[in-house]
């Protein structure tokens, strides 16, 4: 199924939570609305699944018109961040509800629903905790409950709302590993809402990356790390050092002090300066665009890290170089962005 | 512990025992036939019967009041809210009087009752309408905070699932507050079959017909019957443990299937 949002306007009291956004989510694809809180990405996920209304715009789902319908008649599958399980019942009768409440002229047997619902729990590993109370489970089981209630009712599109967002880093990870595996299996167009940048970029086709009730990019995760589109998303998406700069016909000044690179396609003006930490070469005193003090060095992983107190500004920057590059405190370095971006403001 | 049990004791398991043991200057058949008298058997009827109705009434309007006052935003939910707790706080007799006049054949409310046949002061349907004022705060307070804490998304999460907004009620909300309903409903009923200050101003106390036990043993009291008193109170007694331990069980039954986190 693919869903469609135009022009979709959402404001609570004087705040404006969507601002006017339009998305195409094709079939079958696995899309993530990535962005910081308060940047709209659940209120979109909440009007796609009829639990709140747009002031204005459309919902489409395969060109249908999607706000005639409530949550009930949308057969969308959600999951929530904080799972919202039945406590009352057990895992087996919450993976049935879905099947139970159904009008009795379509509702299965029970010996149907017992099946399916089986089948559902050995999808989600968790056969052996039929019997169990919600309570009894830990988070990754419980929203694991929660994903095969919601597939229990064969939903045309899937959203979750920060589904691994109560979890605790080393679950967060496996499971999402696991959902994108179970994405390949089950086919299901799906949409998930997270403010964690390298869950959006692992898991999804593609991210839509949003700030302040605005789309600020749509793409695939490779093209939204190394092109971002705006200030924002470079600033949002990986690490980046940045530096406020002068842009004047073509030329790029640092506090008054010409820098080698070249503006692009930059309009002059005051503007900012955006390289990814291991974007910035180091290389001998005198050389690169850059010139500055090492302060501090740390080493872990691959890469090590650096302090540089640039002379150009009062400025610090931190910078990736690899290992074997030799650094100590005190050390006069020049430094060249290997890959930069500039943009206004 | 030990402070626990000390105080325990010299509040409640001491008095209680007291009782017992001043029943047991009665030998087993003048027990017998005190409490299987007509008298005494009818006035543990009136108690426990309407305290019984009363709770149940109160289950269920203290429900829907507890209902609308969590889950409305009207003009005046606060002050609705305050009210709620007027019957906790009133003296019980100031609470007989003004039931009594509310209801009585040229009362506001029992004027126009009178018309339509309805006679509610001075009959067991008064000592009801009293039950009720008294017990309903029990309910609403009980249930009242659990209601809050209920989180929104668990009914969200029944709609996307196709449930109806009935279903929603009768299967998810309505399971969830099941522990914290049975206490109301046990507290209104207790407090019912305890409560003296309110009914006797609006029963009428025609014996067999609308008096309530605990007046029949001030009755007795006031007779010098001492004897004769203590043995319908530890009939009461027993009868109100037997049920509140009969609710208590319901309670943990429904709690241990879905034990709190």
């Amino acid at each position: 199924m693919t869903i469609e949002a135009r022009g979709v306007v959402k404001t609570f009291g004087t705040f404006k939570a969507l601002d006017n956004v339009d998305l195409k989510v094709a079939n079958g694809e696995l899309l993530a609305l990535l962005g910081p809180s308060g940047s709209g990405k659940t209120t979109l996920l909440r009007i796609i699944a009829g639990l709140d209304w747009p002031d204005s715009g459309e919902i489409l789902f395969d060109g249908e018109n999607a706000l005639e319908r409530g949550v009930r008649e949308r057969h969308v599958g959600f999951v929530f961040q904080h799972y919202a399980l039945f406590r009352h019942m057990t895992v087996f009768e919450n993976v049935a509800f879905g099947l139970r409440v159904k009008p009795r002229k379509i509702r299965k047997s029970e010996a149907q629903i017992r099946s399916k619902v089986s089948e559902l729990l050995d999808l989600v590993q968790l056969d052996w905790l039929a019997d169990r109370y919600p309570n009894q489970l830990s988070g990754g089981q419980r929203q694991r409950v929660a994903l095969a209630r919601a597939l229990a009712i064969e939903p045309r599109i899937l959203l979750l709302d920060e589904p691994f967002g109560a979890l605790d880093a080393k679950v967060r990870k496996e499971l999402r590993q696991w959902l994108r595996s179970l994405h390949n299996d089950l086919n299901v167009t799906s949409i998930f809402v997270t403010h964690d940048q390298e869950e959006a970029l692992e898991v999804a086709h593609r991210v839509v990356v949003m700030d302040k009730g605005r789309i600020e990019q749509v793409g695939a995760p490779t093209e939204v790390y190394d092109n971002p589109a705006t200030a924002f998303v470079h600033g949002f998406i990986g690490e980046s050092i940045t530096l406020p700069v002068e842009v004047s016909a073509g030329h790029v000044a640092l506090n008054g002090r010409p820098l080698d690179i070249t503006a692009e396609d930059a309009a002059s003006g005051a503007s900012t300066l955006f390289v990814r930490r291991h974007d910035m070469l180091i290389g001998p005193a005198g050389s690169g665009s850059l010139q500055g003090a090492v302060t501090h060095v740390r080493s872990f992983g691959p890469v090590q890290r650096a302090e540089v107190a640039l002379a150009e500004g009062p400025t610090t920057i931190e910078i990736d170089a690899p290992r074997d590059r030799e650094l100590k405190v005190g050390d006069l370095v020049g430094l060249k962005p290997r890959r930069y971006r500039i943009f206004a403001g | 512990m030990g402070l626990t049990l000390t105080w325990l004791s010299l509040i409640v398991l001491i008095p209680l025992a007291g009782l017992f043991v001043r029943s047991t200057d009665l030998s087993l058949d003048q027990f017998w036939g005190i409490v299987t008298s007509r008298r005494t058997l009818n006035a543990l009827r009136v108690s426990f019967g309407l305290a019984f109705a009363a709770a149940c009434v109160n289950l269920v309007m203290g429900t829907i009041v507890v209902w609308a006052l969590v889950r409305y935003r009207f003009p005046g939910r606060r002050l609705f809210d305050a009210i709620v707790d007027v019957p906790f706080a009133l003296p019980t007799a100031v609470a007989g009087v003004a039931l009594t006049s509310l209801f009585a054949q040229k009362g506001w409310l029992g004027a126009p009752l009178a018309a339509l046949g309805v006679k509610v002061a001075f009959t067991p349907l008064g000592i009801f309408v009293a039950m009720i004022f008294i017990g309903i705060p029990f309910v609403v307070r009980t249930v009242q905070p659990v209601l809050i804490d209920l989180d929104p998304e668990i009914e969200e999460a029944a709609a996307s699932l196709g449930a109806g907004r009935w279903q929603i009620v009768t299967r998810v909300i309505l399971p969830s507050l099941t522990p914290a309903l049975l206490t109301g409903f046990a507290l209104a009923f207790a407090r019912a079959v305890g409560e003296y200050g309110s009914v006797i101003f609006i029963a009428g106390n025609l014996p067999n017909v609308s008096e309530i036990a605990p007046l029949l043993i001030v009755i007795r009291l006031s007779e010098y019957r001492y004897a004769d008193a203590t043995a319908i109170a530890v009939v009461m007694l027993v009868v109100a443990f037997l049920i509140i331990l009969a609710v208590n069980r319901l309670q943990r039954w429904t709690q241990s299937r879905a034990p709190l986190n």
